[in-house]
């Protein structure tokens, strides 16, 4: 198994991550406990489900808005932008 | 006009590239068809057989070489997200929008947790059971975090197996089904040596860890994130645990979306709706079959053996000679027999709105607090006053939590199945090739 690692931006910041890590990870790995998404009423979230349903872990991943984090596994280069 | 790879044709097309998927492809491929596979998630394997850190689990290579050498196309990161007409999916990806043409579809979409809202769902540090267990294989840091495991099925006990595994330290793992049911259940799994081996592994796996049995979960509490839980014995009696973070699954729920937007029809199967299949696989509606979790909870094995019979039901449907399914059947109705001993020894608990507090957001995505719903007639005027439901999920979460707490019924699935860019919609409506020009048209 490759030890190589990946450099991906979480909010301007650059990351290490393994190769295969996925967005929702990265973004934990950045900024523990913080979350990726703010809700209407202002709270922060973090994923629930894991498995592309609940969407509580929307990310804007090279530009494009609203993808699922734990549905996208992290790139070399990868520029991920959280709620804020 | 379209550019030119906007369009895949299939003879037979698998939506769903977990266990039941994989073996209906498989099937389907080795009766010589023109086969493709589809999945939403990055790779094949589905929640199962999910890679760890993009490492494939073993049966997914083992599955994605025979698929390769059957001449079966597999694309991941591709979500349907609208059923066309003329046998058309529309689905959307990285690279945009594709359009999918079938002539016979296989529906292998699975299932997904049963999360149920509770005082303090919402605070970071709650996961989903499974939820934490795929986020974890994603690298998600979980090493020396103290995790209660709690809910009900045997899910649990996997995913707190593979939490230990990882470095979390278990402070719990609260089962809701009672002593009573348990021993009964015990009775059950000596009657199935295979399902008996597999609990003795985890319980193996999680020896030492402290398991409530009858616990139920109450309440999740802290100011910014999950500080500890609220646990609720059999004698009603209370405990609460300090945590950092709380996965808690209800059992799984069958993924109806896309074979409601099809037409099929459901029925009430192992404790949940379901689609419903004939003994080929086959659904309501012509040219549709269905497999694995989506047609009913009844885990792996009867996941691959529905796969088997529904692709090579399918290729026979399209004149491939096809196998005798006889023995597959045989088979699947004693995996039937064990889903139903689950089903009814973990059920989806009673009682639930007695656990919601008026300032509990039942729908996440729009924050919509229980005291908002629980006075409207039906769905539909609570997502019309509310906009419960409108959100992201679509009312995954929520609407089957009011169903079953309010006794609503649910909605009809309406388009588009997921949320999708406006590009992708367009590609819908752009010049589909099989549209008659204005010579072709009746005049």
């Amino acid at each position: 198994m490759t030890t190589a690692s990946c450099t991906v931006t979480v909010d301007g910041r650059a990351l290490d991550v393994r190769p295969g890590t996925l967005v929702a990870a990265a973004v934990e790995l950045a900024a523990p406990g913080r979350g990726a998404r703010v809700s209407p009423g202002g709270t922060r979230r973090q994923p629930l489900c894991g498995m592309g349903v609940c969407g509580e872990c929307r990310v804007t991943v090279d530009g494009r808005p609203h993808r699922l984090g734990c549905q996208v596994t992290c790139m070399p280069g990868m520029e991920i932008r959280t709620d804020g | 006009m379209a550019e030119p790879d906007i369009d895949l044709r299939a003879q037979v097309v698998v939506v769903g590239a977990g266990p039941a998927g994989l073996a209906a492809a498989h099937a389907a491929a080795a009766a010589g068809l023109d086969v493709l596979l589809l999945d939403a998630a990055p790779q094949a394997g589905g929640q199962i057989w999910r890679a760890r850190q993009g490492a494939a689990a073993a049966p997914v290579a083992d599955a994605l070489v025979r698929l390769a050498a059957a001449g079966a196309r597999v694309l991941a990161g591709l979500r349907v997200t609208m059923v066309l007409p003329r046998r058309v999916l529309l689905v959307d990806g990285p690279q945009g929008a594709r359009r999918i043409h079938w002539e016979r579809l296989v529906l292998a979409t699975g299932a997904r947790e049963r999360l149920l809202p509770l005082p303090g769902w919402t605070l970071p540090g709650v996961f989903g059971a499974g939820g934490l267990q795929a986020l974890v294989k994603g690298g998600w840091p979980i090493r020396g975090k103290r995790v209660l495991v709690a809910g009900t099925g045997p899910l649990l006990l996997a995913a707190a197996a593979t939490l230990r595994a990882e470095g979390a330290q278990l402070v719990g793992l609260a089962e809701e089904a009672g002593h009573a049911s348990l021993a009964r259940f015990a009775g059950t799994l000596a009657r199935h040596p295979r399902k008996a081996l597999q609990a003795l592994r985890l319980g193996a796996a999680l020896r030492g860890a402290p398991v409530l049995r009858g616990w139920r979960l109450e309440a999740i509490e802290g100011a910014a994130c999950v500080e500890r839980a609220v646990l609720v014995g059999e004698g009603g009696h209370r405990r609460a645990l300090a945590c950092d973070a709380v996965a808690a699954g209800w059992g799984l729920v069958p993924q109806t979306e896309l074979a409601q937007a099809l037409g099929c029809a459901l029925v009430q199967r192992f404790g949940a709706a379901a689609i419903a299949v004939d003994a080929a696989q086959r659904s309501s509606v012509t040219g549709v079959f269905a497999a694995g979790e989506c047609t009913g909870i009844a885990g792996v094995q009867a996941a691959r053996l529905q796969g088997a019979i529904a692709g090579n039901a399918a290729a026979t449907e399209l004149g491939a000679a096809g196998v005798d399914a006889s023995g597959l059947r045989t088979r699947l109705a004693r995996e039937h027999a064990f889903a139903a001993a689950v089903a009814a020894t973990f059920p989806m608990p009673r009682d639930w709105a007695a656990r919601l507090r008026d300032d509990t957001l039942v729908c996440r995505c729009e924050d919509v607090p229980w005291s908002a719903l629980r006075g409207q007639p039906d769905l539909r005027a609570a997502k019309l006053a509310t906009r419960c439901g409108m959100g992201h999920c679509q009312g995954r979460l929520c609407h089957d939590t009011l169903a079953a707490v309010m006794h609503w019924s649910l909605l009809p699935q309406r388009a588009p199945l997921t949320p999708m860019p406006l590009a992708t919609l367009l590609a819908a409506l752009d010049d589909p090739p099989d549209t008659p020009t204005n010579e072709e048209l009746p005049t």
